[in-house]
């Protein structure tokens, strides 16, 4: 539909339509990323437990999948707002592209039935199946939250890279090719990416909290063993994410040249071009950082004498707003680096046979751990969102013809902040209530064993 | 038939489904707000949070489905609809969030006020969500979307007398397959009790859906001639087989058969949504837009096809199974919250009562 094509201004309804679509998907993909770390995460505590006949690994499978069970829901409205927010916020998008872009939809839909389907059963298996049929039950949950991942990743890597469709005259798609629109240039890398966060930010996340149970002086075996069980999926995971990150960079820098001197920072084209840790872009300029001679040449190319595209030959309304991307690039890659050292310190205590819980400083840093993985995530998305524009489809479709021409978008935005800042709050002072509960259980439970002992 | 139709009729299963299954747990959160004080109402709500606590979100994924096959096959008709109708379907989006949000954290709530609130959103939130969706679909169905970006009044296409019936008749059909729902559900669980308690309000809620649709039909004949007209012309059948159900409905339930009830209920509520399609066939957005001109191109057609083949394959069976789980389990153990913890929906008690009370 030509109805739908471009206009030539900026519309007033842009940044607020950017602003609501941000902040509703930094939240959800917080939970998303649960939705994938945390069902391989209880299966291994369950399957730990019914193997071992560990009741310690089944009931902290049991709490986990219930926290599996709350995020769950909280997920699967803000998906919903996320799929209504596709139609009211980017109509110019959908209408022309969503014969393509809709395809990769279509399937996360098919995977997120399966999980809808699964964690139920999953959940209400704990009473009412055998352990064995409840403990397979729960392999699906894990598939379809990675199936689903994959293909929200790819429809966002769709954006980055387009391909596997014809534009028609009128300016929408008038044909396509399916599996080129699903495996397109940026699936892979961004894909395998995603799962590999999902798994760090739950594993991470979950170790944090007993990590500060461990500070606090709980020191027993359900506690050690709910920081060992996340935190060693999620610190083993830790090195690939840093090699595909790489390679991603890589790719960046091939496929979106733009994205890529956003991220580093390369104001002049040429060979040689330096790494810049911190700074910022003023009028152009590089301001403040550090600078390593010749490193981004050499990631890029493995030689200093790669010539790496800088923003004097891009055109000024083809530029992403370079400041915001490179900073988030930094946190990223520092957030992810350090994680490389967290787990190499956790394998030395590991080899050296040292009592984790005595290990104050190193739970100090594991303690933090989850909140940074969260950051390192929303960094993550705002290298690869803001680092796109001003395209919404990567050369072919600019954010600012997306938008909605409805007025009310402002009005929708602060009224999704206060929503989505209230659902936030909830959501952790009903973790918070979980988990008291579970310590007072817990507390009843071990005095209750220590006064049998005591009497019998 | 052309693979537009046959995707069409796919995206219009999703929709029954979704109005059936979405709508009878959004029913249910109707008679939760209506089941009175908290020591009153709280049979009844137990009952209700027992029966829609599992399959929830299975159900409501039927929307999620609707909307993926709406932007990906006919993805203009997508756009000029989530653009010219922001304001219901913002407002919708935000019920869904309450709602889902409410009735996770319920059992969680540590405290009767919190437990008190999560419920009075969860319920409200129930009564509000159908509303507007109902109304996006009246403003759809009487032809007030036009093609294009936001190309509709932000106000006046869905602040109609066809909008305020669809909605008001959104509410009261949810309200309406909960109350027939729910009766099977008491018989399940052996409360010959709360079996007559919601016997009686379903039989109240049929006869006012019932009502409501005849009234509404000369609103449609002033509002949306258009509609009325083709409704009356072509999905007569359909209308007639909806009254039929209805009324037959009417009698199982008074008889006391509830499973019956429950199936025509469904009946009669799926004959008035195939009305519509009917009706606006071949046109996806009335006298603006046809399924065809709509529709994207035909890989596209055949990729959702083929991916409808393969989730009839898996989700078919899983959620027979989910259901099959459901029937077989509920109040074997108990019920409400996720598992043995101890769960209430407004008990003002201890909570080693409220545990016990179940």
């Amino acid at each position: 539909m030509s109805i739908f094509l471009a206009v030539a201004t900026t519309p007033p309804e842009l940044l607020a339509a950017r602003s609501q679509m941000a902040f509703t998907l930094g939240f959800h993909i917080v939970l998303a990323c649960l939705g994938v770390g945390l069902p391989t995460i209880v299966l291994i505590a369950n399957g730990l437990g019914l193997w071992r006949n560990d009741e310690t690994a089944l009931l902290l499978a049991r709490r986990w999948s219930r926290i599996m069970a709350l995020t769950f829901a909280v997920g699967a409205v803000t998906g919903t707002v996320l799929s209504f927010e596709m139609g009211l916020l980017w109509p110019g998008l959908m209408g022309r592209f969503g014969g393509a872009f809709g395809i990769p939809f279509a399937i996360e839909g098919l995977f997120f039935f399966l999980e809808a389907i699964f964690i139920a059963i999953y959940i209400y298996g704990w009473q009412h199946l055998s352990p064995r049929a409840h403990f397979l039950s729960g392999f699906p949950v894990a598939l379809a939250g990675l199936g689903g991942t994959f293909s929200v990743v790819a429809a966002n890597a769709w954006m980055n890279q387009p391909a596997g469709f014809v534009l028609g005259p009128d300016g929408t798609v008038a044909d396509v090719a399916p599996l080129e629109v699903i495996f397109n240039r940026a699936t892979g890398y961004e894909v395998v990416h995603m799962f590999l966060a999902g798994y760090m930010v739950t594993g991470l996340l979950l170790a944090s909290v007993y990590a500060v149970g461990m500070l606090r002086g709980r020191t027993d075996r359900y506690v050690r063993l709910g920081f060992t069980i996340p935190f060693t999926v999620a610190i083993v995971v830790a090195p690939f994410q840093v090699a595909v990150g790489d390679v991603a960079a890589r790719a960046i820098f091939t496929d979106q040249p733009a994205k890529f001197a956003a991220m580093e920072l390369i104001t002049t084209t040429g060979p040689d071009q330096p790494v810049t840790i911190g700074g910022i872009l003023v009028d152009g300029q590089v301001v403040g950082g550090i600078q390593i001679p010749g490193l981004a040449s050499y990631l890029a190319g493995f030689s200093p004498d790669t010539v790496v595209t800088g923003f004097d030959q891009i055109p000024i309304d083809n530029q992403p707003p370079a400041t915001i991307v490179h900073l988030a690039w930094d946190m990223m890659v520092g957030i992810g680096t350090a994680f490389l050292g967290l787990g190499l310190w956790a394998a030395y205590i590991a080899v050296r046979r040292r009592d984790v819980a005595t290990r104050r400083w190193f739970l100090r840093a594991a303690a933090i751990s989850g909140v940074a993985a969260v950051v390192a995530l929303e960094s993550g998305w705002i290298v690869t969102e803001v680092g796109r524009q001003p395209w919404v489809v990567y050369l072919v479709l600019r954010t600012a013809d997306a938008v909605t021409h409805s007025p009310g978008v402002q009005v929708s935005f602060y009224a999704v902040v206060a929503l989505y800042t209230s659902l936030g709050i909830v959501t952790l002072v009903a973790l918070r209530a979980m988990s008291r509960r579970w310590a007072r259980e817990d507390m009843a439970a071990n005095g209750a064993s220590s006064h049998a002992e005591a009497t019998g | 038939m052309t693979a537009v139709d046959l995707v069409a009729i796919v995206l219009w299963i999703g929709v029954t489904l979704y109005a059936v299954f979405g709508g009878a747990d959004f029913g249910a959160g109707f008679w939760d707000l209506a089941a009175g004080g908290t020591e009153r109402g709280r049979a009844p709500r137990t009952l209700i949070a027992d029966a829609i606590a599992p399959v929830w979100e299975a159900n409501h994924t039927w929307l999620i489905f609707d909307l993926v096959i709406l932007w990906t096959a006919f993805p203009p008709a997508f756009a000029s609809i989530m653009s010219t109708l922001f304001i219901p379907l913002t407002l919708a989006g935000f019920g869904i969030v309450l709602r889902g949000s409410a009735f996770a954290f319920r059992p969680v709530a540590a405290r009767l006020e919190g437990r008190r609130m999560a419920g009075a959103v969860f319920a409200a939130s129930s009564i509000v969500t159908p509303f507007f969706l109902g109304a996006a679909a009246g403003a759809i169905a009487s032809g007030r979307v036009p093609v294009g970006n936001a190309a509709g009044d932000p106000w006046s296409s869905w602040l109609t007398p066809t909008s305020l019936l669809v909605g008001i008749l959104a509410v009261v059909v949810c309200a309406y397959l909960a109350g027939v729902f729910l009766v099977s559900d008491a018989r399940r669980v052996g409360s010959a009790e709360l079996e007559r308690y919601f016997r009686g309000r379903a039989m109240v809620a049929a006869l006012v859906t019932g009502g409501l649709a005849m009234a509404g039909i000369a609103v449609l004949a002033v509002d949306a001639p258009v509609l009325a007209g083709e409704l009356v012309r072509r999905g007569w059948p359909l209308i007639v087989a909806s009254a039929i159900f209805g009324l037959a409905a009417l009698i199982q339930l008074r008889r006391g058969r509830a499973a019956g009830a429950r199936i025509l209920a469904a009946g009669a509520v799926t004959a008035v949504i195939w009305g519509w399609g009917i009706a606006q066939y071949p046109y996806i957005l009335p006298g603006e837009l046809t399924l065809t001109d709509a529709a994207a191109p035909p890989a596209t057609l055949t990729a959702l096809l083929i991916i409808f083949t393969v989730a009839l394959l898996i989700i078919g069976p899983s959620l027979a199974l989910l259901y099959l789980l459901d029937q077989r389990s509920r109040f074997v153990g108990h019920g409400v919250g996720i598992d043995a913890d101890p769960v209430d929906t407004g008990d003002a008690g201890p909570r080693g009562q409220g545990d016990g009370s179940r």
